[in-house]
């Protein structure tokens, strides 16, 4: 706080505004809740949008942010999350209402503490008197010629039923008006004042319009006057600190280091796609297996491919092993395959062909018909006793592969599990491991 | 040590050591995992996350944070770059310390959401009007993606500009192993910041004790006051004078887009990167960034165990173009046996191959030497380009 609070908070510029227009009056208002309210001109930022309104912010010895078109309450709210103690007041025009509507809605219904004067003279003054968001119905503007055909935009109404903690709509006249500025700058909410004013470069002259009938207006368009809603909600910058502050001090995103604590005789890279569908566990097996592979000493690579769709279609896990560093993550010729479905085995068409008499295709009964020129062994898991074969094929498949590749050891896919995932599910997947590569050993031992 | 860690994370933690404490983003595969990190880690460190109504809303507020003291960080796709685009030339002219990750999709519009893709190399650079520098580095490795985002922070901070990380699906989401020892930790020096207000000031008028906006040195960004801070400080996308208010005078507009340009035109040497592996009497030099240049270090290494003679260079800093280093690397390691051929290998149609052609050819013609062929290698298909790809292209 400052020793010495200024006596008043404009600055020796002289607005340049049309004369008769409201915006001086506005800003005087501003400046004399800035006065009542002592704000400190150093924590107060007052955020210009564009438009004539958008030059207000060189006439105050305050903070000013003048922006882009429509993105005020964007900027403001930036700046209210980083410092939520400053005084963020958003001055914006009909015009920055309408293109940045968005952004008006999300700032009520998030009820962070902005301030936000609009400047409402019912059209663009500054580029030639078009028609905006709340243009009267039948209001004559230079692109409604013979007449605005829309409904204008209740402001208070939208910011009300979306949230926001206060808002009031009256003129550039009333004489409570920089009153009210106090109380929205008191209230420590999203407070919106809708402010009626005349343009006298354009909506004026085209419509008639004077400072009583700007009053009956309201009654015309059917728009409440004064204080339109005020509800007590927290507010959003100071909420959302509070929500993380029990986290503060928490280590963020430390390496979580792999040590090699098993070993691989493998020589050279090792390629693996596992070829499933969505919801079947394909990347979470992939990424487990990448995991046992580094704490084997190799290095090694997982690229996954799958459509936009969530729960639906294929999903495809491309896994490199090497004992060098893997260069070029992608795979023409994969060394193993593993067909977990039939959404896999379509997406993986392209590896299925590639394959040759020294690659390894893994497969399910339902690909026993299966030809290719690759060593393909077929696994039943439904005599292994899993529960939910198919919901965990891709891991029974791929411990099986494992167990038959020997690439490292499978203790190693077991320590990778227990050291990311929780009690039970860390049980289940160890046991869905250990049925897997007991499948391979049934068969081995029978001589397959 | 190692860890096994995808590119995202490895931007994540790159921005959270440089001290970022501001992000604001909209869902959007390939960005999306950023936006997760962010969310969960921010809170951890003082910082603040949010998921905004939409892009123009994530740009929006990250450069108001910024003026407000926060180190911001915000990721999209390109889809959402088109939209970031008005608010880059905001944060250009307002000169905002930020950075933008672009987790770049391919092709046009929707396009290709999950495959590889590098597209927007001259969207970002020329993605906002009137036409200024920009910065913008691309990762080639995940531990790339840790380092290069601190040296983004670094640029952005130091020259007070947006700064784009260039990466893509296979950079970001793709796990890879990485030694931990064996991440690089540039520093990230700070914006210069105005001095304490003189005492008994009440720092109202910065007339009087402080310009936010300094053309003096013209190639020297302006010390940094935030909102809330010591001084008033007047921030404005309008042409303006040093104290921040709109002026049409030409001499200060002149001083100003004259300033823009030249305190990062003036300052290229210390922006760019690369790194080189050239070989003496190499025929053929490969150029390439981001994810191919993966599959080109592998083709290099196939090449010369096979006993061709290749260079190969990887650019880091898209923008500013490392124009000497591609000249240095064309001209061979020696200086006078220049390659004869040069491959630029990029996932798009001939984005960065135009940029090479520019510097080589405008080299040839100045030294009235006979250019290299500069062939491009391209693939908008989805894949990766291969290392067989690139072992085609090397001259025996």
């Amino acid at each position: 706080m400052l020793a010495q609070l200024p006596v008043t908070y404009r600055n020796e510029r002289e607005y340049p505004f049309c004369p008769g227009c409201g915006h001086g009056l506005v800003l005087n208002a501003l400046n004399r809740a800035l006065i009542e309210s002592a704000a400190d001109p150093k924590r107060t930022v007052l955020v210009t949008d564009i438009g004539c309104q958008g030059l207000s912010d060189q006439y105050f010895v305050t903070h000013a942010f003048h922006g882009l078109h429509g993105r005020s309450i964007a900027y403001a709210t930036g700046i209210k999350l980083v410092d939520p103690d400053l005084n963020v007041i958003v001055l914006m025009g009909d015009g920055g209402a309408g293109i940045g509507g968005a952004h008006l809605l999300n700032a009520a219904r998030r009820n962070i503490g902005l301030t936000v004067l609009v400047f409402n003279n019912f059209n663009f003054g500054m580029t030639g008197g078009e028609h905006s968001v709340t243009t009267p119905t039948g209001g004559v503007t230079t692109t409604t010629r013979s007449g605005n055909l829309e409904r204008p935009l209740d402001l208070c109404a939208t910011v009300v039923v979306n949230g926001a903690g206060f808002a009031w709509r009256g003129t550039a006249y009333d004489k409570d008006l920089a009153d009210v500025i106090v109380e929205a700058l008191q209230s420590r909410s999203f407070a919106l004042l809708d402010i009626w004013e005349l343009c006298t470069a354009y909506y004026v002259p085209n419509n008639k319009l004077t400072r009583t009938t700007l009053t009956t207006m309201r009654e015309t368009v059917g728009m409440a006057a004064g204080v339109v809603g005020r509800a007590e909600r927290p507010e959003y910058a100071r909420a959302l600190r509070e929500a993380g502050a029990s986290q503060a001090g928490q280590p963020a995103l430390r390496p979580d280091p792999l040590v090699p604590i098993f070993a691989s005789a493998l020589d050279r890279e090792f390629r693996l796609v596992i070829a499933g569908s969505a919801g079947g566990k394909v990347r979470s097996t992939a990424r487990m297996v990448g995991e046992a592979a580094v704490l084997s000493g190799l290095w090694a690579t997982q690229e996954d491919s799958y459509p936009v769709t969530v729960q639906t279609g294929h999903s495809l896990s491309e896994l490199i092993f090497s004992p060098r560093e893997i260069l070029y993550t992608g795979i023409a010729r994969p060394d193993a395959l593993a067909l977990v479905s039939e959404e896999g085995r379509r997406a993986a068409g392209h590896y299925l062909v590639a394959l040759t008499p020294e690659s390894w295709l893994f497969v399910t009964p339902q690909f026993v018909d299966l030809e290719t020129p690759a060593r393909k062994l077929v696994f039943d898991f439904d005599v292994t006793g899993v529960r939910g074969v198919k919901k965990h094929g891709a891991l029974l498949l791929v411990s099986a592969a494992l167990r038959v590749l020997d690439l490292f050891p499978l203790a190693a896919c077991e320590a990778a599990i227990r050291r990311t995932q929780r009690s039970p599910i860390a049980e289940e997947n160890l046991e869905i491991v250990r049925q897997g590569a007991a499948v391979v050993a049934d068969r081995l031992g029978r001589g397959s | 040590m190692r860890e096994f860690i995808d590119g995202a994370t490895a931007i994540a933690r790159g921005a959270l050591d440089a001290g970022c404490d501001f992000f604001a983003g909209y869902p959007i595969s390939p960005a999306t995992p950023l936006l997760l990190h962010m969310i969960r880690e921010l809170p951890k460190v003082g910082g603040v996350a949010i998921q905004a109504e939409d892009e123009i809303a994530s740009i929006s507020m990250c450069i108001g944070a910024a003026m407000t003291g926060a180190r911001a960080l915000t990721a999209t796709s390109g889809p959402g770059i088109s939209l970031y685009s008005e608010n880059i030339g905001l944060a250009i002219m307002g000169e905002v310390p930020l950075v933008i990750v672009d987790a770049q999709r391919m092709g046009p519009a929707t396009g290709g959401a999950t495959t590889p893709a590098q597209g927007d190399v001259q969207f970002v650079r020329w993605g906002t009007s009137g036409g200024y520098p920009i910065i913008a580095l691309a990762p080639s490795s995940v531990a790339e993606c840790y380092s290069l985002t601190r040296r983004a922070f670094d640029l952005a901070e130091r020259f007070r500009a947006p700064v784009f990380l260039l990466t893509d699906k296979a950079m970001c989401l793709s796990m890879s192993t990485v030694e931990i020892e064996q991440y690089e930790r540039p520093p990230v020096r700070p914006r210069v910041q105005a001095p304490a207000a003189p005492s008994g000031d009440l720092g109202l008028r910065p007339e009087e004790s402080f310009l936010p906006w300094r053309f003096d040195p013209l190639d020297r960004p302006p010390p940094f006051s935030a909102f809330g801070g010591a001084h008033i400080m007047r921030f404005t996308g309008s042409s303006h004078d040093e104290h921040g208010i709109l002026t049409k005078d030409p001499v200060r507009v002149g001083q100003l887009n004259e300033h823009l340009w030249r305190k990062i035109a003036d300052h290229a040497s210390e922006i760019v990167l690369v790194r080189a592996d050239l070989q003496p009497d190499a025929r053929t030099l490969l150029v390439s960034y981001g994810i191919t240049a993966r599959a080109m270090a592998e083709a290099a290494q196939t090449a010369r165990a096979r006993g061709q003679r290749v260079s190969a260079l990887t650019v880091q800093s898209l923008w500013p173009v490392p124009a000497h280093a591609l000249l240095a690397a064309a001209r061979g390691a020696s200086g006078d046996a220049p390659v004869e051929r040069m491959v630029v290998a990029e996932l798009n149609l001939g984005e960065f191959r135009r940029e090479v052609e520019r510097e080589i050819y405008a080299w040839a013609a100045r030294e009235r030497r006979v250019a290299p062929e500069i062939v491009g290698l391209h693939r908008v298909d989805g894949e990766l380009i291969t290392p067989e790809q690139f072992l085609e292209t090397i001259r025996a």
